[in-house]
């Protein structure tokens, strides 16, 4: 499988992504802000840093590269796209995911490991993490903390597409266990189709041993499995850019 | 010609920022403060001779469009 990373000045993460990718077993590749064109990819991966600084809003400029027209269209073409932390934020900012992330509650960057629940094991992004199972991923951001009106987190809850929620090591949502403040405990959510997803958390930074958790790696064999049961289903279900 | 276009959040959204700021008012003993909110300040330059009405109709779609975002806040355009 191979898996674009996207590069906008000030992305951070994506030397750790395509690491991340490639220690998996597949091919990763940069595609440049400015390209217009996936180069063919299965896969999109936003990656977290502060692009253009975070001026403005977080995500408000890199919205308008011309690649995110590219995410776009494969996204639409039913393409699987991940953004992670910077690149949640960007997804959000172009309209390609539901809400928005705001400045964490108390004010603080915080840095630190989380626990998630996945709250739904069906999709392309959970569908290889046992259930029951929490994960244990870090975090860095200042800006993350989920919003969305009323009408939008009922509709958001109903539809299935809150995918990851902050929890204490019990696996209880508290308020408490969220590093943000983020309504509902949400640490990650999916557009209404189900390919396009987003989380703050970085999976890429827990993908090793050494780095004290492994647990990142289900969600990027989760979207592993789905792509190769699509190839298997036949042309036309895995779309490429 | 000038634009100027104020950026607030929404009354619906947690402002922790301008929370924040209200509790050091008081700290600093300014009293009567019931309410503090952070928001943003754009100040753009339009080239002379520029038609006001379509300034408007393009900063309008622009606030919408990227300035702000309008699920947590609201602008207000002033043109000068």
């Amino acid at each position: 499988m191979h898996f674009a990373v996207l590069q906008f000045p000030a992305s951070n993460c994506d030397q750790d992504a395509v690491h991340a990718l490639r220690l998996l077993g597949h091919q990763a590749g940069f595609v440049w802000h400015k390209d217009t064109s996936l180069g063919g990819a299965d896969a999109v991966i936003v990656p977290g840093g502060f692009s253009y600084g975070d001026y403005l809003r977080t995500g408000a400029i890199a919205r308008f590269s011309p690649v995110m027209q590219a995410v776009r269209r494969f996204a639409e073409a039913g393409g699987l796209v991940l953004g992670i932390c910077n690149g949640f934020q960007i997804l959000c900012e172009a309209g390609l995911l539901p809400g928005v992330l705001v400045r964490n509650r108390a004010l603080q960057f915080r840095c630190e490991h989380v626990f998630l629940k996945t709250a739904r094991q069906d999709s392309p992004f959970t569908r290889a993490v046992p259930a029951g199972q929490l994960l244990r991923i870090p975090v860095a951001h200042g800006e993350g903390c989920f919003y969305a009106d009323e009408a939008t987190l009922a509709r958001l809850e109903a539809r299935g597409q809150i995918l990851w929620q902050y929890c204490t090591a019990d696996g209880a949502l508290t308020e408490q266990a969220s590093p943000n403040g983020s309504l509902r405990n949400i640490a990650g959510v999916c557009n209404e189709r189900g390919n396009v997803a987003g989380l703050m958390p970085h999976p890429e930074r827990a993908c090793e041993a050494i780095l004290g958790s492994e647990d990142g790696r289900l969600i990027f064999q989760s979207m592993i499995a789905w792509h190769e049961q699509a190839a298997r289903a036949g042309a036309g279900a895995a779309p490429h850019a | 010609m000038k634009a100027r276009i104020i950026i607030t959040p929404k009354k619906a959204v947690l402002d922790p920022q301008g929370k924040t700021v209200q509790n050091a008012l008081a700290h600093l003993g300014y009293t009567g403060i019931t309410a503090v909110h952070v928001g943003k300040y754009i100040e753009i330059d339009l080239a002379p001779g520029t038609d006001r009405e379509a300034a408007r109709q393009a900063l309008e779609e622009a606030s919408h469009r990227f300035l702000s975002n309008p699920i947590i806040e609201d602008y207000r355009l002033e043109i000068e």
